[in-house]
């Protein structure tokens, strides 16, 4: 299993060198890094634009430009952002693990949810507790993520405001200020953390409920759970050991494969709550063309999504005996 | 429906005083609320087991066979509509709890499926698939349990048994699947085993096997069987009684020889006619013509009358019941049983190849028994 | 003796009394009405598809027979909901219903071109990859593998940066990633399809590869790239709306579902019916569309009888 992984790995390192490169075209394409400059008022000097160019690397060509930026990933060095001060590596660091807190939390949260929601449906049914999930389940799917967002946020201030105190925040990741202790510390982070998981975690919550009612009901349909139950199985083990443990096999690819999509709903959250996280490095970059920022951004979340499906594959096939990789 | 339009013992052998009487069925129909109406897919369907015991159970598919052993087994989906009344011994399956079935399920009746390639759960070895089915039962370890595991595996001929427990399914050929279901079945000393097309599914080298390995499971058990089959040349060395199925009703039983012999009801007839025989090569086969009734909305009057030659208006009105015919303990439904007597199928059916001297010797050989 | 018998007459009964359903009535219906039946089955299916009818009427019909323009400005500024501004004005007194019927007619359009656009590139995609396997395959699907390995909206955001503005480049920039996920679920219905007999016996007869892709995949696949472009109409109304909400989508002074709750998310408190009109519509499109998708699975599905013998 360690060779497939070394294996799967190693394929996926042409993925990423191409996708970077047609990325990095796109990117270095699509906006000009020293607008911002060239466009303030009064102009500045021409010999700090020159500055700014080398800094840059526009002076460079196209191809030069990506070799730099390749081979400087080696050695740590994300290359130029338009921001002079700003390390893009330690910058990266810190807000992805701000982003990922928030978005393993609400997978966990939407995962759990949507295994015990799916499979309650699919035992009962077509009884009112199945289409109630079911209809909320739509109604979930349908839902714009910041529309959710927002409503949440709302209804978090005007909790605070019914207790009277600042109980669930609103704004940030953490307080501006942080209070001393650890456990303090914790309690600040969980409280700001609430609204945001919640409204990411519904979403996939939804799809994932539906996936996982669909795969039950035809795990529970199948000749290896009749014959389960003739041979005289209690219909909790038949449930459990049998049709839920071969149903949860299909959920571990989906939840792999929506990851991409989480980190697009955490960009969304994280506006709407106004968290300095990936999502915030993100979009500013994309406003101020700052092309470097935007390829560490997206080689981190690339290599992100193709780690957490080769987890998934190995899962796979520790969950299911039929598949082997030698 | 015509649940009252038959003799309630009208499916019992009248020399079966053998055994205890073991499994009793009376009355059971079985209905499937669907979009375009109920499908009644058992309709009245009645019949006694004996221990030691072998029924085997004829039918095209859709004529109700699978769907009464499922719902004597209590493993109908939760939609089916079932009535009548299925007694293990002195206790009635019929709307029993789960908690009461899962005592008689596996211990004292158990099946065994059509298709092995699904039957067994592919996430689990079979030794551990095995030796669950005895401890649901039985109170004993683990080891325990493994070791009544190749013990059962080798009574079903499994070679080096011990080194299989291991395997998973995919691992192990169609046959040695089917031969690990025939163990699950057996793990417990079952009373009653039900074969729901056992072979269907498989090569026909290796129906031959699976055959011998049902047959010393139910020497070991001394269970009755319920073998349930399309083909009349499973059934023929290996059943006591026979009972044919046509849209979810009995319409004929008796013992082997009788049915096989002396047929008395223009669809097994019809049967009969289309076995294909292996040791003749000019034997042309008699087919049955049309398809098997839709179940929903059914009219009154015989479900076999549109393809039957023997048909007349009141098959049409009204449904025959189960009669007896050439003794008590051979029954059939049909208006006109005695018409059959002494008929060779090519002279019922009209067929457009004539190869009649093929089929007469193979009538001619049906009629004498030779065993 | 052996004649064969004539077609049973239907019992005497009352004249309503439907006829004997003899042999297989059922399957006499063609896969048109069998499909048309189950859908209209479908009750929240059928309710869906007259909402959403009557939203696109709205939209189109009721906007333009509007009394006001979308964009207009009216003397009345940060009005509730009254008969005058159904949905109430804005701060700036544009009226609110006039102009979520101009949003929702550009997020419809955006969504259906996606839809269009997406489904057909993927579906080629997926079926030329499936359909000729091997290296073709590996290659083909590596590409939206790499696609699919990228966060959606943020390359979206990225891309509408640049090109942005109208409403159709934001189509095409959706559509352009999202026929990757579309590609995926066509190869997969193609490499089911493709060990089929009929397949085998279209290439035995001499058929061309473009040919069988489009005579016989295509057709054959029909069924789940309806489904699956249903339901992405509802995936890219959710995402155009995103796009508009973090700034990259339509631009003003044109406007979409999402610019408008964008543009009203400070007002919840203030003019919570700027906020709540547009969500509505949104939810409304999305749902009634998914529902619609869900009732064309079920008819389109054939397991769908549940009934063993």
């Amino acid at each position: 299993m360690l060779a497939f992984a070394i294996r799967r790995i190693a394929a996926s390192i042409p993925i990423l060198l191409i996708s970077s490169f047609v990325v990095f075209l796109l990117a270095s394409l699509s906006g000009n890094p020293l607008d911002e400059l060239l466009f303030r008022n009064p102009p500045p000097p021409p010999e700090v634009i020159a500055l700014e160019t080398e800094r840059l690397r526009l002076d460079e060509p196209l191809l030069e430009r990506y070799w730099l930026w390749l081979t400087g990933l080696f050695t740590g060095d994300f290359g130029p952002s338009v921001h002079s001060t700003l390390d893009i590596g330690a910058e990266l660091t810190r807000r992805f693990i701000v982003t990922m807190r928030l978005i393993a939390l609400a997978m966990l949260v939407a995962v759990v949810l949507a295994v015990v929601v799916g499979v309650v449906s699919a035992v009962k049914q077509y009884s009112k507790t199945d289409y109630t999930a079911t209809f909320l389940g739509f109604l979930f799917l349908a839902m714009p993520s910041f529309w959710l967002a927002i409503l949440l946020k709302q209804a978090g201030i005007d909790f605070n405001d019914a207790v009277g105190q600042q109980v669930i925040y609103t704004i940030g990741a953490s307080s501006v200020i942080e209070p001393d202790g650890f456990w303090a510390k914790v309690a600040d982070t969980a409280g700001h953390m609430v609204l945001p998981t919640i409204s990411l975690a519904l979403i996939s919550y939804a799809a994932w409920s539906r996936y996982q009612r669909a795969s039950m009901l035809e795990v529970m349909d199948s000749d290896y759970v009749r014959l389960a139950r003739a041979k005289g199985l209690s219909n909790r083990r038949v449930m459990v050991r049998h049709a839920l443990r071969n149903a949860l096999i299909p959920l571990t690819t989906v939840t792999a494969l929506d990851l991409a999509a989480i980190i697009s709903g955490a960009v969304v959250t994280e506006t709407v709550f106004q968290w300095r996280g990936m999502g915030d490095l993100l979009l500013t970059a994309i406003r101020d063309n700052d092309t470097y920022v935007v390829m560490a951004w997206l080689l981190v979340t690339a290599t992100v999504v193709i780690l957490f499906n080769l987890i998934a594959d190995l899962l796979y096939a520790v969950l299911d005996p039929r598949i082997r990789y030698a | 429906m015509n649940p009252g339009g038959e003799d309630p013992l009208g499916a019992v052998s009248p020399d079966g005083g053998a055994g205890e009487l073991v499994l009793e069925v009376a009355d059971l129909t079985v209905g499937f609320p669907t979009d375009d109406g109920l499908v009644q897919a058992v309709r009245g369907v009645s019949y006694r087991l004996r221990r030691g015991e072998v029924l085997g159970i004829v039918g095209e598919s859709g004529s109700g066979k699978s769907v009464t052993s499922l719902a004597v087994m209590g493993l109908l989906p939760k939609n089916a509509r079932v009535t009548g009344s299925v007694r293990f011994r002195d206790q009635e399956l019929i709307g029993a709890r789960d908690e009461a079935l899962t005592k008689i399920r596996g211990r004292h009746v158990s099946m065994i499926f059509q298709d092995p390639m699904t039957s067994l759960n592919p996430v689990y070895s079979v030794g551990f698939q095995i030796a669950e089915a005895v401890r649901a039962h039985h109170d004993v370890s683990k080891e325990a349990a493994l070791d009544r595991a190749v013990e059962l595996l080798e009574i079903v001929r499994i070679p080096n048994p011990r080194e299989r427990l291991p395997n998973y399914p995919h691992e192990l050929s169609g046959g040695m699947r089917q031969r690990v279901v025939i163990a699950i079945a057996i793990a417990n000393d079952p009373d009653v085993i039900i074969a729901d097309e056992p072979t269907t599914a498989l090569d026909v080298t290796v129906q031959a096997q699976i055959m011998v390995a049902l047959d010393s499971a139910k020497e070991e058990t001394g269970a009755a069987m319920v073998l349930i089959t399309h083909d009349l040349g499973v059934i023929a060395g290996q059943a006591d009684r026979v009972m044919v199925m046509y849209a979810g009703k009995l319409v004929e039983s008796g013992t082997a020889e009788d049915v096989f012999y002396t047929p008395r009801m223009p669809y097994t007839l019809g049967l009969l006619g289309s076995l294909p025989r292996l040791d003749r090569t000019a034997e042309r086969l008699t087919p049955i013509p049309g398809a098997p009734p839709s179940l929903v909305n059914m009219p009154p009057g015989c479900p076999f009358t549109p393809r039957c030659p023997l048909a007349q208006p009141v098959c049409d009105e009204t449904e025959p019941p189960l009669e007896p015919t050439t003794g008590p303990g051979h029954t059939a439904a049909c208006h006109f049983s005695d018409r059959l007597v002494d008929t060779r199928p090519d002279e019922l059916y009209a067929w457009s190849v004539t190869d009649t001297t093929a089929l007469a010797e193979f009538v001619a050989e049906t009629e004498e028994p030779s065993s | 003796m052996p004649e064969s018998p004539a077609r049973p007459s239907a019992p005497a009964a009352g004249p309503t009394a439907p006829a004997p359903e003899r042999e297989f009535t059922v399957a006499e219906r063609s896969q048109f009405h069998l499909v048309r039946h189950r859908f209209l089955q479908h009750r929240l299916a059928v309710v869906s598809l007259g909402v959403l009818v009557a939203l696109v009427l709205l939209a189109y019909v009721g906007g333009a027979l509007w009394k006001y323009e979308p964009g207009q400005f009216t003397p009345d500024n940060s009005q509730p909901p009254s008969w005058d501004h159904p949905f109430g004005t804005d701060a700036v007194g544009k009226d609110q219903f006039a102009q979520v019927l101009r949003g929702t007619q550009i997020s419809l359009q955006i969504a259906v071109l996606v839809a269009l656009f997406s489904t057909l590139v993927g579906t080629i995609w997926g079926a030329v990859a499936g359909y000729f396997g091997r290296g073709v395959d590996t290659v083909m699907m590596r590409v939206s593998d790499l696609i699919l390995t990228l966060p959606l909206l943020a390359v979206a955001a990225m891309l509408a940066h640049h090109f942005g503005g109208s409403w159709w480049l934001i189509s095409l920039v959706i559509a352009g990633l999202y026929w990757a996920y579309v590609s995926r679920v066509s190869r997969g219905v193609v490499l089911s399809l493709r060990e089929k007999e009929f397949i085998e016996a279209a290439k035995a007869l001499g058929a061309s590869n473009t040919r069988i892709i489009l005579r016989h995949l295509v057709p054959n696949a029909l069924g789940s790239i309806i489904v699956n472009a249903t339901i992405l109409v509802a995936i890219a109304i959710l995402l155009e709306t995103a796009l508009s909400y973090l700034g990259f989508g339509v631009r003003p002074p044109d406007t979409s579902l999402g610019l408008l709750v964008s543009e009203a998310q400070t007002a919840l408190t203030t003019r919570p019916w700027l906020f709540y009109f547009p969500g509505l519509f949104i939810i409304l499109i999305a749902l009634t569309i998914n529902f619609i998708g869900d009732g064309l699975r079920d008819a389109l599905d054939p397991r769908q009888t549940k009934v063993r013998a």
